[in-house]
């Protein structure tokens, strides 16, 4: 047993870590969010580096690789708060890639893996991420079936989220439905979202950190204090849990496919609570400071709220969490 | 990345599940001294075969496990339903702190009783004033020829009046500050000068025990790690405290939540939203406690030391079992609060939890100190 990544995937962490800490340092998250609009840029630099199709298949034009390495780069640009529409992007192609039909898979996959479209994935009645942009919009319904509409065919209204670093909008429309079997697509993409939700989680505690070390009062450091450090003990329990589930669930996702709905539920329901106790500490550690605009803990707050509703709350997957066990312990009562 | 088991593991956890398979020592008896004895005789049965204890080496009767194959150990007794050895801390905590720090003759001497169970161990840490901050115990040891000459007490001694042995810390020096006086000691509990009383708990059993020490003697050749060298040594005893044991912790809280769920099913609640709603989330506790304790294995066994996550899983267990038996006790209602009933035990039980092994408030300051790097507080230590 190695849960832990291999070389190659530490690299792809580090990778992605240095580069966005200088592409996409809070400066620029700000600028992209007061300005409502993304930095092309970082967002070509992204698709020049392959990241959107990283976990796309080869033959329609992606890199192949796994859901943990999907999980690396989508933590990462989570804790970069990256402005930008990977995650839309990639949630997509990853309900596609599982659940589309060839045909389906064929007309979008490879654009979306070359960067030449993006695209978008949510629920009808919630908010979707970079919809308005997108060239192919993946909506799941009421009754769980996920539907693709090219952008033509949906109806896009695009709203101030009260996440600025991300373009929403809601979305309605017919589409067709994906071919496939639709729970895999989205448990696939719920991942993805985890993973996101984690790197916030991650960043927030280290701003923490950073500021409770070095703000003093009655001439201590209040980090010093036990009502703020097991706070931030606390941070850590609720960012490592989060973890070993989000990333337990990533591996899941290829290498035991019957594992992968518990398994996305269970990363889903940790990784949402965890990453909105976390960062709400955060900005509670900051005191009066971490209310105010100026500083950038509320950006993560903000992605962690918004996020945390994506693809299902912690309730609804905890609510089906607890439908798998009772069909599995008491299956004449389920 | 791959959680699967190697081929070696999987292969070790099929045997361990054939031998306690074929293994059963049948149901536990009640009353304190006949369930202990019935633990002693499968802890000879467990020496027997040389699993009694996996993870020490070869040549004192193991089997050399990795940390890995020790946490498959007890997750298997734990899903075979077995319980553990009567020796538990003896093989846990006594005999890898000899192994570490004893001489050759100390560990001829005590190292095979341990594995047998013939005797017995139990740890003389804390006292009723050095609880948290145990650097600060008084238990004082004046030399007296070739012999040392113990007066104190010690509290929370689970298992003392079964223990012919005692891993004891005392105080050897006043004149150095307080965690250079200690000296740790391997003290025999048959003597005058030791006295066992014991503590019943809010179970109403008797777990542990407070030792009244008056005079007790202990051989200069029982001195473990030099004189001086006692926070030390103790403190090895402590990181072994936590280690392979909270596999049978986790699996035992699984099991007892998946009992929840059937007894929950059969009442028909299962359809209850606020009850599925807590289920689940007592569910998503139980896998991030497995998670967590298996991602703690793949640090230590790369990288040789523990990492964040290995400092949370105490806390983790601790904090979900309680919540698992307050959430019985909603479920269940008039039964288990009945004096008998499993659940009630388990409401009770559970609190000892988040203080036994080191509070929750400890293991916060550890985590914030040790691993987030924060500030210690004036006079607070982890």
């Amino acid at each position: 047993m190695n849960f832990d990544f291999t070389e190659d995937q530490h690299e792809i962490k580090k990778t992605a870590r240095d580069l966005l800490g200088s592409r996409s340092s809070f400066a620029k998250v700000r600028e992209a969010a007061e300005g409502k609009a993304y930095d092309d840029g970082l967002w070509k630099e992204l698709v020049e580096l392959g990241w959107p199709g990283i976990a796309i298949a080869e033959e329609h034009g992606g890199g192949g690789l796994g859901a943990v390495e999907l999980a690396i780069l989508s933590e990462e640009l989570g804790y970069a708060l990256a402005a930008s529409p990977f995650l839309s992007t990639v949630t997509a192609a990853e309900a596609i890639g599982a659940a589309g039909t060839p045909e389906q898979q064929a007309a979008w996959l490879p654009g979306l893996a070359s960067g030449e479209i993006t695209g978008a994935l949510g629920t009808a009645g919630g908010l979707v991420g970079d919809a308005e942009a997108a060239a192919v919009i993946v909506l799941v319904g009421e009754d769980g079936v996920a539907r693709l509409l090219p952008r033509a065919e949906a109806d896009v209204t695009p709203v101030d989220s009260i996440d600025p670093t991300r373009r929403a909008a809601r979305v309605s429309g017919e589409g067709e439905p994906l071919g496939g079997e639709s729970t895999a697509g989205v448990d696939r993409a719920t991942i993805v979202v985890a993973a996101e939700l984690v790197g916030v989680s991650q960043r927030a505690l280290e701003m923490t950190l950073a500021y409770v070390k070095e703000r003093k009062q009655f001439d201590t450091p209040v980090g010093a204090y036990q009502a703020v450090s097991h706070k931030c003990a606390q941070m850590l329990k609720d960012t490592e849990g989060a973890r070993s589930a989000t990333y337990f669930a990533a591996w899941a996702a290829d290498a035991e496919p019957e594992r992968l709905p518990e398994a996305s539920s269970l990363a889903k329901a940790a990784s949402s609570d965890g990453a909105r106790d976390v960062t709400a500490s955060a900005i509670q550690a900051h005191g009066g400071i971490g209310f105010t605009w100026e500083a950038d803990v509320h950006w993560l707050y903000k992605r962690a709220q918004v996020d945390a509703a994506l693809l299902g709350g912690s309730g609804t997957h905890r609510a089906r969490l607890a439908r798998l066990l009772a069909a599995r312990l008491a299956p004449a009562a389920a | 990345m791959d959680l699967t088991f190697s081929d070696s593991e999987a292969a070790f956890r099929d045997e361990l599940r054939a031998w306690f398979e074929s293994n059963d020592p049948g149901e536990m008896p009640s009353g304190d001294d006949a369930s202990y004895a019935f633990r002693r005789e499968w802890q000879r049965r467990l020496a027997e075969d040389r699993y009694a204890a996996v993870h020490w080496p070869e040549e004192y009767g193991g089997r050399g496990a990795s940390i890995t194959e020790s946490a498959i150990f007890f997750e298997e007794l734990g899903r075979a339903r077995r319980p553990l050895p009567a020796n538990v801390l003896g093989i846990l905590l006594a005999g890898p702190t000899i192994m570490t720090f004893g001489t050759d003759e100390q560990k001829e001497r005590y190292l095979s009783p341990i594995l047998t169970g013939d005797e017995i161990w139990c740890q003389g840490f804390s006292e009723p004033e050095a609880g948290s901050d145990l650097a600060s115990l008084k238990t004082r040891a004046v030399k007296d020829g070739d012999e040392w000459v113990i007066t104190g007490q010690k509290v929370w001694t689970s298992g003392a009046q079964y223990s012919k042995w005692c891993m004891l810390v005392a105080r050897t020096d006043f004149d150095v500050p307080k965690h250079k006086g200690l000296t740790y000691f391997l003290m025999d509990m048959e003597q005058e000068g030791v006295q066992i009383r014991p503590l019943v708990q809010i179970t109403g059993e008797p777990e542990f025990n407070e030792l009244f020490i008056e005079g007790a003697r202990v051989p200069d050749e029982n001195v473990l790690g030099g004189v001086g060298n006692g926070w030390r040594v103790a403190l090895t005893t402590l990181m072994n405290e936590r280690s392979g044991l909270a596999f049978f912790l986790q699996v035992r809280l699984r099991q007892l939540l998946d009992e929840l769920i059937e007894e929950a099913a059969e009442r028909g609640l299962l359809d209850d939203p606020v009850v599925a709603d807590k289920l689940g989330y007592l569910h998503m506790k139980a896998e991030i406690l497995r998670l967590t304790a298996y991602r703690g294995l793949t640090t230590i066994e790369k990288y040789g030391t523990p990492g964040p996550e290995g400092s949370l899983t105490k806390w983790m267990w601790s904090e979900t079992n309680q919540e698992l038996a307050q959430f019985a006790a909603d479920l269940l209602g008039a039964d288990a609060l009945t004096t008998g009933n499993r659940w009630a035990y388990e409401l009770l039980r559970s609190r000892g939890n988040t203080i036994e092994g080191g509070t929750t408030e400890i293991l916060k300051n550890i985590v914030a100190e040790r691993v987030l790097g924060l500030p210690r507080l004036k006079g607070a230590s982890a």
